[in-house]
């Protein structure tokens, strides 16, 4: 638990300024009072519980903490959690819908694109944003997409082929739903 | 009945698919930063701003009046209770906060336990703290100038900056190895500060509990016996009311093995707080004050006769410790296993000088994805054996290859005295030779040269110890080295196989199952695999160094052929024969003299707790420590081409081949994982990572946006090849494996460079390869040193 979040126990607590944010995180709308210096990340792992987004650097080089902010890859350590109010964020607890895991997740896992899994949360979501935009990309423009992310383990051949993975097996998905239509 | 399929149930060789993927790619891994305890405090460290420096006052009365706050700790307050200096793992001490004075950047001054962790960082910054700085040392050649300050004046009997000096080998033998020289070759070089920076820090959660004595620490640590022990004492708590958890750690690599300050500091904050406290290390924090790798001056000279067999070699190592010597090694060897140099070739006679030293820089000289300083030791032989070649006017392949240790030629003892045991180093040559297409590649070298292209080939080949002990010769602390594994089969036949290793990313739950399927023909998903508690898994010495596999990994064998034996007479019982007409195949007992009469070993695990003969003690568990008789030797064979921009300096990577030998492989695919990841490594240290400090002390490399990692984008591709000759003293013949890459990778691709740059008169640029230092040598003809820069007018 934090305080920043959950509480103001402090005699003072007139002096700490605080601000309601309301956000939807994985579909669910949530509204919470922050210091209006929160960090994103922070109110998402602290506050929300949501400890799959990770902290790596807080210089936002790393992009452990990458989430999606509508749609877009943001690296939430290096933005306020005020500055997410009123937008849709995604976290690496969205991807999978109930029953089944998001193709970025069944291609990281088939192509060994993980080892340590520090890294995984904020590449997945960077996948799934370029695979959203570019259903068929190449392998430049996976590494391209990838360049914010930084992996120590892998050496990121196997999660570009994660990635390449994932799209083959989306378009093979819209491929049948295009064909039932 | 026909035999089960080993790789069907997940056995050996198998490229099972990760189990605790599962977890990861969900969200759910469970790091030290995702714990949330009751009543949980966090903690916050106070950092020197200035590298040498007396401290003359500390005022903390601002950070106390901030509401929130719950304690401040400074080195005065930690010296009351004795826990002001911690010992190292390599029979140091080192200040856990400063007391005296701050002997480098980032060291821990104070630090403050508050609510929350924003409240603790406002109350560091209202800490006041009164330096009178002192003169600074950032270099060996500083350090052991005559006129030099003393760094460790706090230490009796320490009258300069000498850690250490040391010596193996045969200087006599070397001396007339020489003397018969036709040649002499040498180079010198400088293998740069680098860190192994997980992208997760340091961290840890303490919970002392006053009702019980208890003290259990979550903290991401690469080796939780180790830190128990060491715990122990240096808090005095008795070793049986420590627990120490590792839970999912974020990638390791030499950076998670020692014991740092903020461990211990939390863990009094704790016992006096008598709660939770959390203490979450930032990028800048575990990059200027955890352990670093490397830093060390290299240079020697190989004796060499006309036809290219090499008579002997010298070897000089200066290196750079920072503040306090905190590398982690087996107290026998000062500089690790600098020795294991040379060892794939055939060399009578050879010599090595080591010298340490104190410097005001960051404390450590951990092995970074390393066995035990082998990634300098590899480094300076391949790049000594490139200048060999080229001084000889021999082919680079071919000079190896007259000077390996021939197949035929094992056990093999070293010239600094090690035993290698097997390899096949001239086939692992030449399928690399094969695969990056050499005699081609010469031709298009020569005909881009015509068009004033610059493409160059480098090869890198070397065999290193991987996995200490044996326990004669390998401790830490005094510990020896070696490991364990404790199965136990339930009644249905599910099994749960705890070690002392601890994974940090190598996929320890899926491979250890595998061995238990190998040996047992239990499915390997029947196997749930745990380390990292100290309260349930037996003693082991950790992951690190390559061992997992070498030494628990064998231990998983060992155990679970225990556990086949015991079910070898529950089988004799269950088929009512003698356990002597009892024959195994994967995964069943059957009568010799009847095949198709048998029973599984499930059949004979259920057995174990339900229908025993009289008299044998019921349950199928068991537990095995294992002390490996020899490290072992894995090859490897790395080949890079480049080509360099005369104009930039920039190089770029054309193709990559490497080949490894790392005897049987478990799970291909996680091997093949591990290479990758190392190379990757490698190709950094070549062409960007790296540590150095101004005059002053500061440390350039402190975040990343100036310490360089390699992205997507700029990694190059790498083609894998094998090549597998078991280890005979391993139980499933396997080598390690994790850190080949790292190790041996980074001199094809200087290798590579300097091939490329034959014409010009340079015999070395150091590590990084930055284009600036390549496009240098180019212009002036003259090799570029990574010399840190020193200011002369200050």
């Amino acid at each position: 638990m934090t305080s920043l979040f959950e509480e103001v126990p402090r005699a003072e607590d007139d002096a700490v300024p605080v601000r309601t944010v309301s956000v939807t995180v994985n579909g669910e709308r949530r509204t919470v009072k922050v210091e209006p210096r929160l960090l994103l990340a922070h109110m998402i792992r602290h506050g929300l519980k949501l400890t799959g987004t990770h902290t790596g650097c807080d210089t936002s080089n790393c992009g452990a903490c990458t989430v999606l902010l509508d749609g877009r890859p943001v690296k939430s350590c290096t933005m306020l959690a005020v500055q997410a109010d009123g937008h849709e964020v995604t976290t690496v607890e969205g991807l999978a819908g109930q029953s089944e895991l998001h193709p970025v997740q069944e291609g990281f896992k088939d192509e060994h694109g993980l080892q340590c899994g520090f890294c995984t949360p904020g590449m997945m979501l960077t996948a799934k944003a370029l695979l959203d935009e570019n259903p068929d990309p190449t392998e430049d423009e996976v590494r391209w997409a990838l360049s914010g992310n930084l992996c120590r383990c892998t050496g990121y051949q196997n999660i570009v082929k994660s990635v390449l993975w994932a799209a083959k097996k989306q378009r093979a998905a819209a491929g049948e739903t295009g064909a039932g239509e | 009945m026909t035999a089960l399929d080993e790789i069907k149930i997940g056995g050996l060789g198998a490229s099972r698919r990760r189990v605790e993927d599962n977890r990861f790619i969900r969200g759910k891994g469970n790091y030290v930063d995702d714990i949330v305890l009751p009543g949980m405090l966090h903690m916050e460290i106070l950092r020197s701003p200035v590298a040498h420096a007396r401290i003359v006052s500390i005022d903390t009365s601002k950070a106390w009046a901030i509401p929130g706050v719950r304690l401040v700790l400074t080195g005065e307050m930690m010296a009351k209770r004795n826990l002001a200096w911690m010992p190292t793992l390599s029979y140091d001490t080192q200040a856990v906060l400063a007391t005296d004075k701050v002997r480098f950047q980032g060291q821990e001054v104070a630090c403050v336990i508050a609510d929350d962790p924003y409240i603790a960082k406002d109350a560091c910054e209202a800490i006041v703290v009164e330096y009178e700085t002192l003169p600074v040392v950032v270099n060996p050649e500083q350090a052991l100038a005559t006129d030099a300050p003393l760094i460790r004046d706090d230490k009796e009997n320490q009258h300069d900056n000498v850690v250490f000096d040391w010596e193996v080998g045969d200087a006599a033998g070397t001396d007339r190895a020489f003397a018969q020289a036709d040649l002499v070759s040498k180079i010198e070089l400088h293998y740069p500060r680098s860190h192994p920076s997980p992208i997760e820090c340091c961290g840890s959660i303490a919970d002392f509990d006053r009702s019980t004595s208890k003290l259990t620490v979550y903290m991401t640590t690469q080796a939780p016996h180790i830190i128990r022990a060491a715990v122990s004492l240096v808090a005095e708590l008795p070793e049986h009311m420590i627990r120490i958890v590792s839970p999912d750690i974020g990638g390791g690599f030499g950076n998670k093995v020692p014991v740092y300050p903020g461990y211990v500091m939390s863990i009094l904050a704790s016992i006096l707080l008598e709660r939770p406290v959390k203490w979450i290390e930032d990028k800048t924090g575990n990059l200027i004050s955890t352990g670093f790798g490397r830093d060390v001056y290299l240079r020697g000279e190989m004796a060499l006769r006309k036809d290219g067999r090499i008579l002997g070699v010298r070897m000089h190592t200066l290196s750079d410790h920072g503040a306090f010597f905190a590398d982690a090694q087996p107290s026998k060897f000062k500089i690790g296993l600098m020795h294991s140099a040379f060892a794939a070739y055939d060399i009578p006679a050879a010599h090595l000088l080591a010298r340490g030293v104190y410097t005001n820089k960051a404390p450590g000289g951990v092995a970074y994805r390393c066995s035990f300083r082998v990634t300098e030791a590899m480094f300076f032989q391949e790049r000594m054996v490139q200048a060999a070649a080229d001084d000889l006017g021999m082919d680079q392949a071919e000079f190896r290859r007259v000077n390996f240790v021939r197949d035929d030629d094992f056990p093999h003892r070293t010239a600094f005295g090690f035993l290698t045991d097997s390899g096949q180093y001239g086939k692992c040559l030449d399928v690399g030779l094969e695969a990056i297409g050499y005699a081609d590649f010469q031709e298009r070298k020569k005909e881009a040269a015509s068009r004033g292209r610059l493409l160059g080939i480098g090869i890198s080949t070397m065999t290193e110890p991987l996995g200490a002990g044996n326990s004669r010769e390998y401790d830490i602390l005094g510990i020896k080295m070696f490991d364990s594994a404790e199965l136990r089969v339930h009644m249905t036949g599910k099994a749960l196989l705890r070690t002392g290793a601890k994974t940090q990313g190598q996929g320890h739950e899926t491979t250890w199952a595998q061995i238990v399927a190998h040996e047992l023909g239990l499915p390997a998903e029947d196997v749930v695999v745990e380390e990292g508690d100290t309260d349930t898994a037996p003693f082991g010495m950790g992951t690190y160094a390559s061992r997992s596999t070498p030494v628990a990994g064998a231990a998983v064998a060992m155990v679970a052929r225990k556990i086949r034996a015991k079910a070898r007479k529950l089988a004799a019982h269950l088929l009512e024969v003698s356990e002597e007409d009892v024959e195994w195949e994967l995964g069943r007992f059957y009568v010799r003299s009847a095949p198709n009469r048998g029973v599984t070993i499930q059949e004979c695990a259920a057995a174990a707790y339900s229908n025993m003969p009289d008299g044998m003690e019921p349950g199928l568990e068991n537990v095995a420590y294992y002390d490996p008789p020899n490290l072992t030797w894995p090859f490897a064979c790395y080949i890079a081409t480049v080509e360099v921009d005369p104009q930039t300096g920039v190089w770029d990577v054309l193709n990559f081949v490497a080949v490894d030998d790392c005897g049987v492989r478990i799970n291909p695919m996680i091997v093949e994982g591990q290479i990758m990841g190392g190379l990757t490594e490698a190709y950094a240290m070549a062409s960007m990572q790296f540590i150095t400090y101004d005059a002053e002390g500061n440390c350039v490399g402190s975040n990343y946006m100036d310490y360089l990692l390699p992205t997507a984008w700029e990694t190059p591709g790498f083609e894998l090849h094998e090549v597998v000759t078991p280890c005979p003293h391993h139980p499933i013949g396997a080598k390690g494996i994790g850190e080949c890459a790292t190790v041996g990778g980074p001199a094809a691709f200087v290798n590579a460079v300097m091939d490329a740059l034959k014409g010009f008169g340079v015999r070395n640029i150091d590590m990084p390869m930055l284009p600036d230092r390549v496009y240098e040598a180019i212009t002036t003809g003259r090799d570029v040193s990574g010399h840190p820069p020193v200011r002369q007018d200050d």
